[in-house]
């Protein structure tokens, strides 16, 4: 479960706020615990925040396995940032900084799980509302965000087809064995994605 | 009612339907033909996905090159690949994408995806991301996507051709009890029992018109006349991007 549109279905009071509440929540929690001028202060708040946020998962019916996979990947960077802090001076910095980005990934997963895309995608065009004048169609943004959404499954699946493609007649997936089908591959679909948007009137 | 008059259409200096006029009001309507013999091409001029290099498409009066979009609300279209005709990340608001000029509040949108979906035996599925349904349902959600629009006509491009036998059946079963209008484009000549009228097109022209029996006979017998060999050398030609 991610950002592209694996929303998690649930009645808590989370899912239940707008999209727009939740972004502003999310961008107050992130600009507070970084503004924090106070070293002793952020050292306090940013794990409690890490920790509010991690509980917040299984009380609102997500449970512990989604926060966990979130912060995995994390992992690498976190152990360079924190080696990167320690060696140039502050070990404390090193793991306020660490806890500040497991946080923000928390409450970014927080936001993420319990939004539709569709809340979001209406969030962004009334967000590009005011750029009508200038000649932008916020329909046409909230359109092509979720088609970047859509695609991201599409490029992966047509990916691991031509590495499957190249391991079936015994070669390795050398990138340049790789990449030119997957994008001529690309290019036809969104041909079709096209065709397929204007067969269905969304032109 | 669809009426074509002296259609042709060429990609660059390969002509793929040559002077094709017809009119086409029957309930249900097949279309068969080789690879490449221009069909697919003629089912996208019915919506004006493809607007003629000459002659007239006119749906319910209103001419597709001029009016393509009245066209394509009257008459809908379902591609082969469902894959690529899934636009939204997610079950539901890839089947509410086709409201979203309609005018409706979105409680009138939720009840009207929500009611299609549970006829297509996807509600189950709503909230789902869409790329993860089985081929069998993503061609399912294709038709939803566009039944749900509500249009008159339904065009279908070989839409069991990627499907399992069983899927098949189900989409089968669910095309033939549509109260809409069908002009369905197969390979799968059994599909077509019981459909009013069958055209066969062969080289861009409407080489036979008439009942399913007599149409499969005359596309088997021009088959079997064309293809000799079963070397690979008897293959007949692509389309390159489309017939």
């Amino acid at each position: 479960m991610n950002v592209l549109g694996l929303f998690v279905p649930g009645r808590s009071v989370l899912h239940r706020l707008p999209a727009g509440a939740k972004l502003l929540g999310l961008l107050a929690l992130v600009t507070v615990l970084v503004a924090l001028d106070d070293h002793r202060a952020g050292l306090i708040a940013t794990p409690a925040a890490a920790l509010a946020c991690l509980c917040a998962y299984p009380a609102t019916g997500l449970g512990l396995r989604r926060p966990l996979r979130l912060l995995l990947p994390l992992l690498p960077f976190l152990a360079v940032i924190a080696l990167f802090q320690t060696l140039t001076g502050d070990p404390w910095a090193a793991l306020r900084v660490c806890l500040l980005l497991v946080a923000a990934v928390l409450a970014a997963g927080l936001v993420t799980f319990t939004t539709r895309v569709s809340a979001m995608l209406d969030l962004f065009e009334r967000l590009a509302r005011p750029l009508a004048p200038a000649g932008v169609r916020p329909d046409r943004v909230a359109l092509v965000l979720a088609l970047t959404v859509r695609s991201v499954p599409m490029v992966a699946a047509a990916w691991q087809e031509s590495r499957d493609a190249c391991a079936a007649r015994g070669l390795p997936a050398w990138p340049h064995l790789t990449v030119v089908p997957v994008i001529v591959g690309m290019i036809r679909t969104a041909e079709a994605m096209g065709e397929a948007m204007t067969a269905r009137g969304v032109d | 009612m669809i009426e074509l008059r002296d259609v042709s259409h060429a990609y660059g200096d390969r002509p793929v339907l040559r002077g094709i006029s017809l009119d086409l009001a029957e309930h249900r309507i097949g279309i068969i033909g080789a690879n490449g013999s221009g069909k697919s091409t003629l089912a996208r001029t019915l919506n004006g996905l493809v607007v003629p290099d000459s002659g007239t498409v006119r749906v319910d009066g209103r001419d597709t090159r001029r009016d393509p979009r009245a066209a394509r609300r009257r008459v809908g279209f379902v591609f082969s690949d469902a894959s690529t005709q899934i636009l939204m990340p997610t079950v539901a608001e890839d089947v509410a994408l086709g409201l979203r000029r309609v005018g409706l509040t979105a409680d009138e949108t939720r009840s009207r995806v929500d009611a299609v979906l549970d006829r297509h035996g996807l509600l189950d599925h709503r909230d789902h991301p869409a790329h993860l349904l089985s081929g069998g349902q993503k061609q399912m959600l294709a038709l939803a996507s566009v039944l749900v629009t509500e249009p008159d006509v339904l065009v279908c491009d070989e839409p069991t051709t990627l499907l399992d036998m069983h899927n098949a059946r189900v989409i089968e079963r669910t095309l033939r009890a549509l109260p809409q209008r069908l002009v369905l484009l197969t390979h799968q000549l059994d599909m077509l029992q019981g459909f009013d009228r069958v055209l066969v097109i062969d080289a861009g022209r409407v080489v036979f018109d008439g009942a399913p029996d007599a149409a499969i006979a005359h596309y088997t017998a021009l088959m079997d006349a064309r293809a000799p060999s079963t070397e690979p050398s008897g293959l007949r030609e692509g389309p390159g991007e489309r017939s």
